[in-house]
């Protein structure tokens, strides 16, 4: 049987107050405006009454930037690993997200030093959406609002207090002894059953993905692609905020002595990101830039790793500054 | 966990100049550390990550032959960022190297074959290190006759005119060098790469076509060794892409699903009309 446990509202702060004494939590916190997830250094810091964060808790395996190795001379040294660590309050769909990321950073032949090192000390404490927005379609690419894939300890907000589910062993050890959660009654896990069953239903957006890879076969030289990129500024916040995409760019900080290695994140909807030193540019413009970020999400990354690289939590739609629909795009595609 | 981002030390030995342009050079590199010198294994048609420090990294493929153990050579055009800036470095002074990386020529399966070269212009840095390889005392014997036809646009800008010279003293490789234009030195064939593979004929009997150079030299190679009758399976190309990582995972360097970094860079002819013509 599940582990399951509950928590008063007011009691959340001193939960990850206890967290805090013990490892490093990053939580959602408010910041211009914008929710994201941040280190923080109090419970009262952490913000859980939000749709959901804006920019991504994949930053805390896979940061916008990050320093491979600081060199000296002809010396190259790689960062120290630090001690655990708690992501505190995050969506099942960027949970879920991280599944997919491990099909590219943790593959049976390849280990990234990075990435890894990071996964391996962090626990992910998870909560459902009760309600999901209007551009949510986890339902649609194998997700669901309380989908517990990728979380080591799942919260459900039942009104005054939490349903605390300990899904797996490296949660059981993080909430392990802690005074200030009590065991769940049956009457919680009823509530909890309830609210996860309704938020399933709240997901009302419904994008077609079966046979979605097998239509985008024969579609390379389609002329979809010539009309869908026209409105595209190209400016790559689609990809900027996808909670899978994990494409990077390494360059040097420093002088010839002294210095780092950086790696950052980029985008292919940038031209630079193909662009030959000759010049030439096999991917020249929008519309094969488009099409390639199309294709590898649900074609390439499919034959690749099994997989959708979509976890339908539609912060590409929301943010896109001409309006651009990913479930739009699916559907033209599927009606081709 | 081991970290392939980490580069490993090497020093330049020595820098040769290879054409009149003076804007391709080799350079052969020696690890500081032997035993990561022994443990840098290659095979032919595979490149490795260069880096200089507060300038970056760039793909190259390799140019010596895996038989040559106590150095590597790379042959740089001075192009971008990190080739002009090894292009400014003096012998004596250190580089950093990751790889080897990519799949390299199927030289296994190569064996017991004819094999058939032909290169345009600065391409033929992996295809020397395979010509190399080959005529390798241990191996020759191991691989059938050894055609070579590589040109350039003019006799100053072909490179390796040391090995090009002791290749045409051999018999057990045909070499046809060929320019687009001569000079009142150029004794040889003048005449574009895909009309002098027209001429040489080189039978497809048991034999490997391989092919490098400039996408329009590539174009119209590809019939005329159609008309030879090498099948797309039996000819092979050497992809060029933008490169960062060099294993896979960066992003950019893809062909469909195929990462030309870690798939490639060599794929059959075959295996390049099943991708899509992002190239």
């Amino acid at each position: 049987m599940m582990d399951a446990r509950a928590i008063d509202k007011g009691r959340i702060v001193g939960l990850l107050d206890e967290l805090i004494e013990r490892c490093e939590v990053f939580a959602p916190v408010m910041s211009d405006d914008v929710v994201l997830f941040d280190k923080i250094a109090w419970g009262s810091e952490a913000r859980l009454d939000f749709g959901n964060s804006k920019r991504l808790p994949k930053e805390a395996f896979f940061p916008p930037s990050e320093v491979m190795f600081i060199y000296e001379g002809a010396q190259a040294e790689a960062p120290p690993s630090k001690g655990d660590r708690v992501l505190f309050g995050i969506r099942p769909c960027d949970a879920r997200s991280f599944l997919l990321l491990d099909k590219v950073f943790n593959t049976p032949d390849y280990q990234d030093a990075y990435y890894v090192e990071k996964r391996e000390r962090t626990c992910v404490v998870g909560i459902g959406c009760n309600r999901p927005l209007s551009t949510c379609f986890c339902t649609s690419v194998g997700g669901g609002p309380f989908n517990e894939e990728g979380i080591d300890v799942l919260l459900s907000d039942l009104g005054d207090r939490y349903l605390v589910q300990v899904i797996s062993e490296r949660g059981r050890r993080l909430l392990e002894g802690n005074g200030l959660l009590g065991e769940a009654t049956e009457s919680d896990l009823r509530e909890g059953n309830r609210i996860a069953a309704e938020a399933r239903e709240r997901v009302t957006s419904m994008v077609e993905t079966e046979g979605l890879r097998d239509r985008l076969m024969g579609m390379y030289d389609d002329p979809f692609w010539d009309a869908l990129h026209q409105k595209c500024l190209g400016c790559g916040v689609c990809t900027y905020l996808c909670p899978t995409c994990h494409c990077f760019d390494v360059l040097d900080e420093g002088g010839e002595q002294r210095g780092r290695r950086v790696r950052i994140w980029d985008t292919c909807q940038s031209a630079l990101f193909t662009l030959h030193a000759s010049g030439h540019n096999p991917r020249p413009s929008g519309r094969e830039r488009m099409r390639q970020r199309i294709m590898h999400k649900f074609r390439y990354f499919v034959d690749n790793c099994g997989e959708i690289a979509c976890v339908g939590c539609g912060r590409c739609i929301r943010n896109c500054p001409v309006n651009m629909d990913l479930r739009e795009v699916l559907s033209g595609i599927m009606e081709r | 966990m081991p970290n392939p981002y980490l580069p490993n030390s090497a020093v330049i030995q020595r820098i040769t100049d290879e054409n009149e342009a003076r804007d391709i050079k080799t350079f052969q590199v020696a690890f500081c550390d032997e035993k990561v010198g022994e443990a840098f294994r290659f095979t032919c048609g595979q490149f490795a990550e260069l880096s200089l420090w507060g300038v970056g990294e760039c793909p190259i493929g390799i140019a010596s032959s895996p038989m040559d153990r106590e150095y590597v050579q790379f042959t740089v055009k001075r192009t971008g960022l990190v080739t002009t800036a090894l292009h400014n470095r003096e012998e004596g002074s250190t580089v950093g190297i990751r790889g080897p990386y990519g799949n390299g020529f199927p030289v296994q399966m190569m064996e017991g074959s004819n094999v058939v070269i032909v290169a345009g212009g600065f391409a033929f840095t992996t295809l020397r290190s395979l010509t190399n390889y080959i005529l390798h005392p241990d191996n020759r014997h191991r691989f059938g006759d050894l055609t070579v036809i590589y040109g350039a646009r003019s006799p100053g800008e072909l490179i390796y005119k040391y090995d090009l010279e002791d290749w045409a003293r051999r018999d057990d490789i045909q070499l046809h060098a060929t320019v687009d234009a001569g000079d009142e030195g150029w004794t040889g064939l003048v005449g574009y790469v895909p009309t002098i593979l027209e001429q040489v004929a080189p039978s497809s009997q048991n034999a490997v076509a391989v092919v490098c150079g400039p996408p329009i030299m590539i174009r119209f190679s590809i019939p005329v060794l159609d008309k030879q009758g090498f099948p797309p399976s039996r000819i092979l190309n050497s992809l060029e892409m933008r490169m960062k990582c060099g294993i896979g995972k960066c992003g950019r360097c893809n062909i469909g699903d195929k990462y030309v970094c870690k798939d490639g860079p060599v794929f059959t002819f075959e295996e390049l009309q099943n991708l899509p013509k992002e190239y």
